[in-house]
């Protein structure tokens, strides 16, 4: 790292450039700038050196591990020390080439009494993609219809969740087995996703939706306000005390599982009168219908406008007159109230304000709908190498959790199995965490933190680990080097993402990281 | 030996890493031992005195040579000493007269060769000396190099790879580009060049490089190069600092005058083929020759993650 040089320093007076001695060219320096070794930089007028593999970007082959040759060897302070409060992310570290090379930056610190390193590297994942989770009941596509951005295929809509349409986007086959443009939408899609900027996706047959992580849905040009509070028949489960003795019939619609409080298990127990109402679609279980109609982008997620098209005739035998009847979807943004006439049709009337109660209370219930975005990629490959020469056991040992894995500082979920497949969800990241090649394919930041004696016993690079306080003391020179932008930001870590330093034990921690 | 220089096994215990000032060479020697060790003690001896003996001429190293050429025939003109400035005069003495060029145009290269060639007093099979990705490449009969190409230094992935055998006459790689080491006047992340030695091949990639370019283009950034290095031999010359997202017409039209530039040093038999890159586009000039073959991954050899 950095050490004051001990070679003289003269000063040109024109222009705050200094003149290096350090080797016969001497060179001037400019502030900010280093000499043509890239080894001696002005910092504030103060010629610094610069530890070879901090400027890993520089060239392509360089050493850093070292065994003595004819003359001395490089000297190593390898001193561990104190610091816990602190984490280096992988973020703007880069990444040496080829995988073999010890990662950029091995780091030591201490945590709790106890010696620890973590490896801090980028991988270039071509193994990656995004699972996007939006918040919404709407219609967006049928399952497995392509997703496209600047219409070329990214991805696909997989199987819906709870309440949320999801897609599965990038991966290997759009990102390298595809045509060059439809890689590179691909590389673009994720990169921004995962940079946390908004991108414009259209889905075969289906929706325009604007995704941004942690941002909600933009649908066919209208922002989705909530998520369900369930579906129609949870809603019926939900708030059938809240009905009972104030409307005959309730009817939640809903694309998947429509609702009737007459014939739902809740009613039955309340004692709800039948009403003969008839619904179209297919009866799953009493009171509970799928398919009453298309799945759309209006009521429930369906494609109805007006609700009464989903309702067949009431059985006289059993209908009354003036029976009230509440339609309602999933979110309460629709609703409608009929009452029956002499004929026993349905007539619209004002929503009575013993009612307006209820369907607002669904609104309450129903959480914002948001996009979310994990990143998922496998790390499983030779990327390993840069931290061990043994690399099935960083697997084992991230498998045993004696290796803590995260992206960019947050936290992770390692998928069970062989390899080291994660998830990671992007807005716990600073912002800007990802990067790409025009290859193309995505780089993320990873970073394995680990007991510096578990490091040695897989095989680590115990001799290229250096402590954090030299990389914290020389922050100002590292700034001017290696990297495109300002160079290392100083970032206060998220108070609910759990310290990666911590304990096992996960507990959270409000600390500064780097 | 100076005491400056710092001499060191990489890790493999394979390699050998010499460094001085801005001289950063890594070496390796396939042979039987006894050889590979001569040679290396060789390079060794030899690069203890190569800083010295460049900064003792480094005025006229960053001269622009067209002056040179000028005064070439008179006695009291100026003329290198050294065996390496030599070497990087004679490498960029044929551009002179078309372009701004000085003799550390192919510093790198030269000193690449300057080594090499004299390890190549021991029997060695294979070897190679690589001064910061120009390389200088010794095979003896029968034997071949497989290299691979990188765009961009800061995301290391192979865009190609060349296979060199021994019957192909090259035994010089170089790559040059803005994102580079050295200042760059055009726009091109890489542009790398096989020619008959690294310092010819040095020479060559610098011009090719300079000549990928959008003269005048609002995206690209450039800052005369005193402003960054005061004592740069490119003087006032505006240097590329960034260059921002091109449309595929211009990327292009810069390609396509690099092209030119590396079809006319091709006619001039001063390399034996380039590759050029700029943004994920990659041209190929001469590469498909019997000579040369370059080979682009669609995939490239990633670092995989």
């Amino acid at each position: 790292m950095p050490k004051e040089a001990p070679e003289g320093v003269a000063k040109s007076a024109a222009d705050d450039a200094i003149r290096c001695d350090a080797c016969p060219v001497l060179c001037y320096i400019k502030p900010g700038r280093t000499g043509s070794c890239d080894r001696y930089g002005n910092h504030e007028g103060k010629l610094v050196r610069l530890d070879p593999h901090v400027i890993l970007d520089r060239a392509v082959e360089r050493g850093e591990s070292v065994v003595p040759f004819l003359e001395r060897s490089r000297d190593w302070d390898g001193t561990l020390v104190s610091h816990g409060e602190t984490f280096v992310t992988a973020i703007g570290a880069g990444t040496t080439y080829p995988d073999y090379k010890p990662a950029p930056f091995i780091i030591s610190s201490q945590v709790e009494g106890v010696d620890m390193v973590t490896v801090v590297t980028e991988g270039i994942f071509s193994y990656c993609g995004v699972k996007v989770k939006i918040d919404t009941d709407r219609h967006l596509g049928a399952e497995c219809s392509a997703v496209r951005a600047q219409g070329e295929a990214v991805g696909h809509v997989t199987t819906s969740e709870y309440g949320s349409q999801m897609l599965s986007l990038g991966g290997v086959r759009h990102l390298t087995g595809g045509s060059r443009h439809e890689g590179t939408a691909t590389c673009k899609t994720l990169l921004d996703l995962c940079n946390g900027k908004a991108v414009d996706l259209k889905i075969d047959d289906g929706a325009n939706v604007v995704v941004q992580a942690g941002e909600p849905p933009v649908v066919d040009g209208a922002e989705e306000e909530r998520m369900r509070v369930g579906c129609g028949s949870a809603t019926i489960g939900m708030f059938a005390k809240q009905w009972f003795g104030k409307v005959d019939e309730v009817v939640v619609v809903d694309d998947h599982i429509t609702g009737v409080l007459s014939e739902h298990q809740a009613g039955k127990l309340l004692g709800v009168r039948e009403t003969g109402i008839k619904l179209k679609g297919r009866r799953s279980t009493p009171g509970r219908y799928f398919q009453v109609a298309q799945p759309g982008t209006s009521w429930g997620g369906t494609d109805i406008d007006d609700p009464l098209t989903i309702l067949g005739k009431f059985n006289s035998k059993k209908a009354w007159p003036g029976l009230s009847l509440l339609m309602v979807s999933t979110t309460g943004e629709q609703h409608a109230y009929f009452e029956l006439g002499d004929d026993l049709k349905p007539l619209e009337k004002d929503l009575p304000p013993h009612l307006r109660q209820s369907v607002d209370r669904i609104k309450e219930n129903c959480e914002p709908a948001l996009c979310t975005v994990l990143f998922m990629g496998g790390a499983g490959g030779s990327l390993r190498a840069g931290v061990t020469e043994n690399p099935v056991k960083l697997t084992h040992s991230v498998r045993d959790a004696l290796t803590r894995v995260t992206c960019g500082g947050s936290p992770v979920y390692v998928w069970p199995g062989g390899g080291i497949t994660f998830m990671a969800d992007v807005t716990r990241m600073p912002r800007n965490a990802f990067g790409y090649v025009p290859t193309p394919a995505l780089v993320a930041p990873i970073e394995f933190t680990l007991k510096l004696a578990d490091y040695a016993a897989l095989g680590g690079y115990v001799e290229n680990v250096r402590p954090l306080t030299s990389l914290l003391r020389d922050q100002p020179a590292l700034d001017q080097l290696g990297h495109d932008q300002e160079g290392p930001r100083r970032l206060t870590a998220r108070s609910d993402n759990p310290w990666p330093l911590a304990s096992q034990a996960g507990t959270t921690k409000k600390a500064k990281k780097k | 030996m100076s005491t400056r220089a710092q001499i060191q096994w990489l890790a493999d215990g394979h390699r050998l890493h010499l460094q001085d000032g801005p001289i950063d060479l890594i070496v390796e020697a396939f042979s039987a031992a006894a050889e590979v060790e001569a040679a290396y003690r060789t390079a060794c001896e030899r690069f203890a005195t190569i800083l010295d003996e460049l900064c003792g001429e480094l005025p006229f190293l960053r001269t622009a040579l067209s002056g040179v050429v000028q005064n070439a025939d008179r006695e009291d003109g100026p003329h290198p000493r050294g065996a390496v400035a030599q070497r990087m005069t004679a490498a960029t003495l044929p551009y002179a007269a078309q372009h701004f060029i000085t003799p550390m145009a192919a510093v790198a290269g030269a000193v690449a060769d300057e080594i090499l060639t004299t390890m190549t007093t021991a029997q060695l099979s294979r070897a190679y000396v690589n001064d910061g990705g120009d390389i200088a490449l010794h095979l003896s009969a029968g034997e071949k190099f497989v290299v691979g190409m990188v765009q961009r230094p800061d995301r290391p992935s192979l865009f190609g790879t060349t296979t060199l055998e021994f019957s192909q006459p090259v035994r010089g790689i170089a790559t040059s580009g803005w994102r580079g080491r050295s200042f760059s006047l055009g726009i091109a992340d890489a542009v790398t060049v096989l020619a008959d030695r690294a310092a010819t091949a040095d020479a060559a990639a610098t011009i090719i490089a300079n000549a990928v370019d959008l003269p005048g283009h609002p995206r690209i950034l450039r800052v005369p190069a005193r402003e960054l290095a005061p004592d740069s031999d490119l003087g006032e010359i505006p240097v590329t600092q960034a260059v921002r997202e091109l449309t595929a017409a211009e990327i292009n039209e810069a390609l396509t005058r690099g092209v030119t530039t590396a079809e006319s040093l091709l006619q001039r038999k001063l390399i034996c083929a380039a590759a050029l890159c700029l943004q994920g586009e990659t041209r190929v000039v001469g590469g498909a020759s019997e000579f040369t073959q370059i080979v682009l991954s669609r995939e490239g050899s990633l670092v995989h993650a």
